[in-house]
């Protein structure tokens, strides 16, 4: 555990008035708090950390412990016993901080060793019903997972919970599970949780919202003849009428056979294929006379 | 509708120590929507969480109504260009060699 250095966090300087203080923290609190920066982790520390800083420096009489055993936190316990009884005593106004309910009672080691847990209790014993945090989480599937619907467990801070995967979730996409984020205080309902999907591409398919599109080698003897071949498909094997003089590059639409959309069981998108013809090599001497032959008709 | 999911505007107002008119203000500018029902106003549950966040912004950063709404309007902008990022994102999968 190191010491915390709740001045710089604020950029103030050791004599600042609790006026200063205040305004930096204003400011800077206004700059991440996570409300006007969704998702940013960074500034979720930080205005935590902003959180932390100002909680001890705003009140008097914890600037006090804080300036006189700062560095000399380990001696933080008599302080504890001496804090947790303040605590009885009453609570504060609310403007004097932030709500801690949603963002900020992430206290710091630091700040329990010297404080105690119950100094950061904010609300001061008022029975104001809270809704609870919302959570995020991601989670990892490969294209083979997104394909069907599944169940998964998660364990989200320390509870698991048991969620339906539908078949056709996007990369980046994000659901929430309505309930399952933190408690609600006092009898508030509890906040959500977000799930944010990260889809893999470890097949040789490459997915466009429910189209499905790959490249598939041809020789040149099906290109130029025409002929069937089989290839594999998500959802199995497919048997595939190769017209003749088929290009390379050319792109044929099987309807149906792409990945499934997104809560519409039974639909599909396409598989898109790419022709790629592949010109033979180490030809044999009677291969290159008959290829000659052919070039001599043109 | 069902009733249970609806949160009275005058608990939630004892509840967070906050003058009905702030309410009344996130209505006039578009933010929230109230229901009023038998002269008594609620909102739904699931605008809690927005209401939450704005009492945030006005009581705790200070930020008036004005600007609560330009922060909305701005965050769902944000919002909407992330998600054209990410569909733009995984159309530019199909150009990049696995």
């Amino acid at each position: 555990m190191e010491f915390v250095d709740y001045y710089k966090i604020l950029g103030v300087d050791k004599s600042a008035s609790t006026e200063a203080i205040k305004k930096a923290y204003r400011k800077l609190a206004r700059q991440h708090h996570p409300d006007l920066n969704p998702n940013n982790k960074e500034a979720h520390k930080k205005f935590q950390e902003l959180n932390e800083a100002n909680e001890v420096l705003s009140d008097p009489e914890t600037r006090k412990k804080y300036d006189k055993y700062g560095k000399d936190w380990k001696h933080g316990a008599e302080y504890e016993k001496a804090q947790q009884e303040q605590a009885q005593s009453g609570g504060r106004q609310r403007s004097q901080a932030f709500d801690n309910t949603e963002y900020g009672e992430d206290f710091s080691d630091f700040f329990k060793s010297m404080f105690g847990d119950a100094a950061g209790d904010g609300r001061g014993g008022s029975r104001t019903k809270y809704r609870g945090q919302d959570f995020n989480a991601e989670l990892h599937l490969n294209l083979i997972n997104a394909y069907t619907t599944h169940q998964q467990t998660l364990t989200v801070n320390g509870k698991n919970i048991r969620i339906t995967i539908p078949a056709g979730i996007e990369n980046g996409q994000t659901i929430k599970i309505a309930g399952h984020g933190g408690q609600g205080i006092n009898g508030g309902p509890n906040g959500d949780l977000y799930i944010t999907f990260f889809i893999s591409h470890d097949t040789k398919f490459k997915r466009e919202g429910a189209n499905l599109f790959t490249n598939v080698d041809i020789d040149l003897y099906t290109a130029v003849l025409g002929g069937e071949l089989t290839i594999d498909t998500l959802g199995g094997k497919v048997k595939l009428k190769v017209a003749p003089e088929t290009q390379t590059g050319t792109k044929i639409k099987l309807k149906g056979k792409g990945f499934p959309v997104y809560k519409s069981e039974g639909q599909f998108g396409d598989l898109v294929i790419t022709y790629s013809v592949k010109i033979p090599t180490n030809l044999t001497e009677k291969q290159k006379a008959l290829f000659q032959e052919l070039a001599n008709l043109k | 509708m069902d009733a249970r999911n609806l949160i009275s505007t005058d608990e939630f107002c004892n509840n967070h120590l906050v003058e009905i008119s702030f309410i009344s203000s996130l209505q006039e500018y578009g933010l929230i929507e109230v229901i009023t029902i038998k002269e008594a106003t609620f909102i739904d549950e699931s605008q809690l969480n927005r209401l939450e966040k704005f009492l945030r912004l006005y009581y705790d950063l200070e930020i008036n109504i004005q600007g609560i709404e330009a922060i909305t309007h701005l965050l769902n902008r944000v919002n909407s260009m992330q998600d054209e990022i990410t569909v733009l994102k995984n159309k530019l999968g199909l150009y990049e060699d696995n």
